[in-house]
């Protein structure tokens, strides 16, 4: 199959998504979008803020537009800007305004990387005015019916500097998300995987002991998506040992120590 | 000139070992080191100098016996001995030194061991973490004399040599660690031993016995728990243990394979059996049970454990209350909450107010935690998400309870502990000067010294300690009497701030550069090559600065120095304030290196407030000038902010001094060392100094071009704050 290429906001995620719900958030979800509220998912790396993302504009059934934010991403990577063509300047949308339009659901990953300007742009869209303003057209862009805006932020080891705003956090309907609880872990990472049982109850294991780790020594533990990679070897014929050093423990630190002991720790456990 | 025959090397050893004062024979080893080969001699005469630095006796010990090991020991190993001695005559004296320098052989020995064997300190940053990892109570590791646990801390022999292979030897670390975490979280101390070992007559084979079963307990559950440490443990098992075991002892401890069996088991087939079984030869890696140690710690741990989870759910209890009376107030400010609905909340609240909070735990089974059970909180009904550090608590009670007892779960009343029970203690920096010195609780740091070109280990000891804040009115004077200057600098300083510039004729940015555009359109009509640089960008330079501002509080400051740095100070905080660049002010004096002192009087966190004005008033001039200890120590404090650049400015008058020696060249080099580390850790430093004789020795400090001095004390205020501004722009 060649790749096909897509307009963002003619992204449509046609199959089913995996995502086992942890709690309530499907519901909120749904009623936060029918009620034309912005969301908020907060929660550490991997544990499946973007899967639920996916899983929702499926269900939804309306276009997803992701933007990994990064810290130099400004206001203009998100509304458009004006670039040149044949002699003329030419207005072009940024992926923000794509979705206000269309009305497809815009998930600003990581939000609290980008700089602080491009925060404000969205406060406007973010209350019940929900519009986008393009200063540099000197346009109001009015959310379409089916608009929906949601960021996401991981609270853990962002610095005090990159703390979310509280006129920003205080506009969202906010979701919690976490490692899901063992049982639904391991149910997880059998299932994404396609490895057996007993595998991925050691992997969870696995990642529980790099849990414990958190704060003494490593900056966060095993992430449910690692678990899965580590899975996906394994069911590729690599040894499981292996395949948590490559998958999970080179991927948590470059400390030679702590490697040491994370992969003492793996081997112990197969 | 290198010595060549016996007589210059006897004149070269008197003056080194001040055989004028000592009457100490060289003949004897001068005889020896002139037999050697030049080079050779030149080295053992200057390592010889460079004991008698530290202490002549040990010189002279050394050079006795340096020529016969140079026969059968290489280099670095004498090297290391002689540094060896040196570190135990810093730290236990003369007489544990000259002990060293005798046992030489067992030295020897010893690196031998080394170096095949498995040394724990070099092993811990492995170790430590591995069973951390492991889950349940956070264990710590120390050194001791034999392989056991009283339920806090595994204790390891310092070197294990069992093994022919280093990496063997850490696998044995590794599984004793093991074992000893699995006697913590598979229940081996759940049951009173120490009663059952008092009541019985012969307690010791008892024990034997006991011990013999409850291993193969553990072993049987490492195997479900750790198979690949199992194995592990396996196969160390069979490199060194004698198989000599009885099928019968399988036998016997068959019941002890099932995943049932808990340590109840092992005790009911101990009475069964004992007197009537001869246990099998200890495994390697099980150490030894210590029941009378870990019944102590536990129950100190017990009612410790019980107060501090007591009083945080009292917290947690709280908070929630707290947090749901704010919400009751935001919502009573809402017009829209019909007065219906606000009787409904008063009611509640009434109910919250007069009832006692119902907190239960349950215990829900859960094949995935060894203890096969899961605690769940729930307050009124309602499941909560306890915090960390309650999480933590109920793991560890569980851990020894095996439940939570009803009774812990009742909130603390208003001072029903004595906060001494479930505190850490934290010792008072000034109260431990009143009785004699000890170094407990205080940083310890390294010090170089250069005669001996290696550092001294553990060498001073450093306090932080508070600056009694002064409420005066030193801090307006100041910032009245330099109120021309303070309007100047906080407009330079502000200029700094905002730094963001647009650039123009970039190939991608936000806007289009309409000059650019025009351009290249011509150069297209014109039929030359269009540039595509045609936008502009905002270009952002964010100040990512933190510094650290090291003052002098020695003696020699007393008068108009510690006035004027007083100012710069003031003069400081309000520069950098407007700024905003993190910053921190410490002082720094010194008394011999057993009470060096750092004066806090802002840190990172803290913002420029009432009492950090109050300190600075309050600033004293103290002892001496002892400056590395300063240095290590606030690199430290630097390091673990994080920022892109990390600057330490010391503020001082004159060269370093103290008491012990730390005057001259040894004070300046091991400064000079100091920041040398400190670069090493990517901080720049930069010294201000009054002292006129300072580029002298600045520059070797310093290095050329990281110091000012400044020849009038009343400009010092004056310039602090632009030489700041130069420094980070």
């Amino acid at each position: 199959m060649s790749a096909r290429v897509l307009k963002p906001e003619e992204y449509y995620i046609e199959e089913e998504p995996f995502y086992q719900p942890i709690g309530d958030e499907i519901e909120i979800f749904e009623a936060a979008y029918t009620q034309k509220l912005p969301l908020l998912l907060k929660g550490p790396t991997g544990c499946g803020k973007t899967r639920f993302m996916e899983y929702m504009a499926w269900r939804l059934n309306k276009p997803l537009i992701t933007v990994s934010c990064h810290d130099d991403l400004t206001a203009s990577d998100l509304v458009g800007r004006f670039l040149v063509s044949g002699g003329e300047t030419v207005w072009v949308d940024g992926p923000l305004a794509r979705a206000v339009r269309a009305g497809g659901i815009c998930y600003l990953d990581e939000i609290v990387e980008a700089r602080k300007d491009t925060m404000v742009v969205i406060h406007p869209l973010a209350d019940d005015r929900r519009v986008l303003p393009m200063e540099k057209v000197g346009e109001l862009l009015e959310a379409n019916e089916d608009f929906c805006l949601a960021i996401s932020y991981n609270p853990g080891y962002q610095s005090v500097l990159k703390d979310l705003k509280q006129s920003t956090r205080q506009r969202f309907i906010a979701l919690e998300f976490d490692y899901p609880d063992i049982e639904l872990e391991i149910s997880i990472v059998a299932k994404e995987s396609a490895v057996d049982h007993d595998i991925a109850v050691r992997l969870v294991k696995f990642a529980n002991m790099t849990r414990n780790l958190k704060g003494s020594g490593l900056e966060e533990g095993a992430s449910t998506r690692l678990l899965v990679h580590a899975g996906k070897l394994i069911t590729s014929g690599v040894t499981p040992v292996t395949a948590c050093k490559s998958a999970i423990s080179q991927a948590l630190t470059d400390d030679a120590d702590m490697l040491t002991a994370v992969n003492e720790l793996s081997s112990s456990l197969f | 000139m290198l010595p060549v025959n016996r007589d210059q090397i006897v004149e070269t050893l008197d003056r080194i070992l001040e055989v004028e004062f000592s009457f100490r024979d060289t003949h004897p080893a001068a005889e020896q080191i002139s037999c050697i080969d030049l080079e050779t001699q030149d080295y053992v005469l200057n390592w010889i100098e460079r004991i008698a630095s530290t202490n002549i006796e040990l010189a002279f010990q050394f050079a006795n016996r340096v020529p016969e090991m140079l026969i059968s020991t290489d280099q670095s190993t004498i090297e290391a001995w002689a540094l060896h001695s040196m570190d135990i005559f810093d730290r236990k004296g003369l007489h544990k030194a000259l002990q060293v320098m005798h046992e030489s052989d067992q030295f020897m020995q010893r690196s031998h061991e080394r170096a095949v064997g498995a040394v724990l300190e070099d092993q811990l940053p492995v170790l430590l973490p591995f069973v951390q990892g492991l889950s349940g109570r956070k264990l710590k590791i120390e050194e001791g004399e034999l392989t056991y646990t009283d339920s806090e801390t595994l204790f390891l022999p310092a070197v294990l040599t069992q093994l022919p292979d280093a990496k063997d030897n850490f696998r044995l670390y590794k599984v004793m660690i093991a074992f000893l975490w699995a006697q913590n979280r598979f229940g081996s101390f759940r049951i009173d031993l120490c009663s059952v070992l008092d009541a019985h007559e012969h307690a010791e084979p008892f024990l034997h016995l006991f011990q013999a079963f409850e291993t193969e307990r553990l072993n049987a559950c490492l195997q479900r728990e750790l198979p690949g440490l199992y194995r592990d443990g396996q196969s160390l098992h069979h490199l060194i243990d004698n198989l000599d075991r009885h099928n019968d002892w399988n036998n016997y401890a068959a019941p002890l394979t099932s995943e049932s069996a808990d340590v109840t088991t092992s005790l009911e087939l101990t009475y069964t059996h004992f007197g009537k079984v001869t246990p099998h030869t200890p495994y390697c890696y099980q150490g030894i049970l210590d029941p009378y140690a870990v019944a102590t710690s536990m129950q100190a741990r017990i009612e410790k454990e019980k107060a501090q989870l007591r009083i945080a759910i009292r917290q947690m209890i709280d908070d929630t209350e707290q947090h749901k009376n704010k919400l009751n107030e935001s919502s009573e400010d809402e017009e829209s909450v019909d007065d219906l609905n606000q009787d409904d909340l008063n009611q509640t609240a009434q109910t919250t107010d007069n009832q006692q909070k119902q907190l239960a735990a349950e215990e829900v089974p859960d094949n995935n935690q060894p203890d096969g059970i899961r605690i769940e909180l729930s307050l009124d009904d309602q499941p909560i998400a306890p915090p960390e550090n309650i999480k933590g608590l109920l793991t560890s009670i569980v851990q020894d309870l095996g439940e939570i007892p009803d009774e812990y779960l009742v909130p603390a009343g208003d001072g029903e502990y004595d906060p001494k029970l479930f505190l850490d203690q934290h010792k008072d920096p000034d109260n431990v000067w009143s009785g004699t010195y000890h170094e407990e609780g205080a940083f310890l740091y390294k010090e170089w010294d250069y005669r001996r070109q290696h550092y001294r280990k553990n060498w001073c000891a450093v306090r932080e300690m508070s600056v009694k804040p002064v409420y005066d009115s030193f801090v307006d004077d100041t910032l009245n009497k330099y109120k021309g200057l303070i309007k100047h600098l906080r407009k330079t300083f502000e200029a700094l701030r905002d730094e963001d510039r647009m650039l123009k004729r970039q190939a991608q940015g936000d806007g289009i550069d309409i000059d650019a555009w025009v351009e290249a359109m011509a150069d297209a009509k014109d039929g030359s090559e269009m540039s595509d640089r045609l936008f502009t960008r905002m270009h952002r330079t964010e100040r990512n600065i933190a510094v650290v501002f090291m003052v002098d509080m020695s003696g020699s400051t007393k008068g108009w120095i510690n006035e004027a740095e007083r100012e710069s100070l003031v003069l400081l905080c309000e520069s950098l304030e407007t700024l905003g660049d993190r910053y921190a002010i410490y002082g720094f004096s010194g008394m011999t290196r057993k009470r060096c002192e750092l004066y806090v009087i802002k840190e990172f966190t803290e913002s420029y407030n009432e009492e950090v004005k109050a300190r600075i008033s309050g600033i004293q001039p103290k002892d001496y000038t002892r400056m590395g200890f300063a240095i290590r120590h606030l690199s430290k404090v630097l390091n673990e902010v994080e920022a892109k650049t990390r600057i330490l400015i010391t503020i001082s008058d004159g060269k370093p001094d103290d008491y012990d020696n730390y005057r001259g060249e040894y004070g300046v080099e091991d400064t000079r060392r100091a920041l040398m580390e400190a670069r090493q850790d990517g901080i720049h430093s930069y010294c201000i100094t009054i002292d006129k004789e300072a580029r002298e020795y600045l520059a070797h400090m310093y290095g050329a071009a990281a110091y000012t001095v400044i020849d009038e004390v009343n400009q010092l205020p004056l310039k602090v704050s632009n030489i700041y501004r130069r420094l980070t722009t």
